[in-house]
């Protein structure tokens, strides 16, 4: 069910990345004032945007299971919850990694930008552990679901936030059209897309995965109840003659 | 062919190999859990293949009653 159009879309999702990322590095100009240093721009910017997209969908499906109770959809926001800290890990160590090769330092403290989004990522990694800690199913899925709603809802307001706070040192490149060029911003786009693609992709291939074990432990259970009730319909029948 | 490298081409490079290196790390424990969940299906297989215990026992009457 979850499995349909994933060959699709995972060739789908590396051609546009691969050709994105072939863009950036062929087609795109140098950047006046990084350089090639600039090249990590399209990395970075779509895995931290395509993460706070994410953690948005995670939201909605969340709000969808607390409306209508369909179990599926809180298996929808944790896996989109899932993928969104994957992509926030390559964001950190990405941004991290320009950061030391553009400012020196690995991390600026009192840059809104890098903090805002730490302070996303840290929150979204007690998702888990709260679901973990409760250990009924309904109420696991219900508290978790207003957990993803809670967090969700914060995480635009924390990105408009941090657009009013006044810079230090991180740019603001999507403040302004003029700010990316023509061909910078096509490489961009296509980056974007590429990066949402394999988001898709992974999202449903997990839960595919999630969908089957499933399905297995259901089938385990039935065999192992079919099993016992031969067992004990074997048994009388036995002893009767 | 780090001399062909612009400056700082380094943690370029860094960068582009932190992404395969993330998504080839959630692969891999993907295919992990993949084994595991094929493991599991064999079991069942086998499990589903084996004669129930009612079934054996019925011929064992028939040559008990002749």
């Amino acid at each position: 069910m979850y499995g349909s159009r994933l060959q699709t879309l995972a060739i789908a999702s590396v051609v546009t990345l691969a050709g994105g990322f072939a863009l950036a590095a062929f087609y795109a100009p140098m950047d006046a004032d990084q350089g090639f240093m600039q090249k990590i721009f399209y990395l970075h910017v779509p895995l931290a945007i395509v993460a706070l997209g994410g953690f948005v969908f995670g939201a909605y499906q969340a709000v969808q299971h607390l409306r209508t109770g369909d179990p599926s959809r809180d298996l929808k926001s944790y896996v989109a919850i899932h993928m969104s800290l994957i992509l926030g890990i390559g964001a950190l160590v990405t941004g991290s990694i320009w950061a030391r090769a553009s400012w020196g330092k690995w991390w600026v403290w009192d840059e809104p930008t890098l903090v805002a989004f730490l302070i996303i990522f840290l929150l979204y990694c007690t998702y888990q552990p709260l679901r973990f800690s409760i250990e009924d199913r309904d109420r696991q899925a219900r508290y978790a679901s207003v957990f993803a709603v809670t967090a969700g809802v914060f995480t635009p307001l924390n990105f408009l936030a941090v657009r009013l706070a006044d810079p230090l040192i991180h740019p603001r490149t999507l403040d302004s059209q003029d700010n990316l060029p023509g061909e910078m911003r096509l490489a961009f786009l296509v980056c974007l897309l590429g990066m949402a693609l394999l988001y898709v992709t992974l999202w449903k291939f997990e839960l595919t995965h999630k969908h089957a074990r499933a399905q297995l432990r259901s089938l385990k259970r039935k065999l192992g109840a079919a099993d016992a009730a031969r067992g004990r319909s074997a048994a009388p029948e036995a002893t009767v003659s | 062919m780090s001399d062909n490298l612009p400056d700082n081409g380094g943690y370029v490079a860094a960068a582009y190999l932190v992404f395969p290196a993330l998504v080839l790390i959630y692969v891999a424990i993907m295919a992990i859990r993949l084994s595991r969940l094929e493991r599991d299906l064999a079991q069942l297989n086998e499990a589903a293949d084996r004669p129930a215990p009612d079934e054996v026992a019925e011929p064992r009457e028939e040559v008990r009653a002749t």
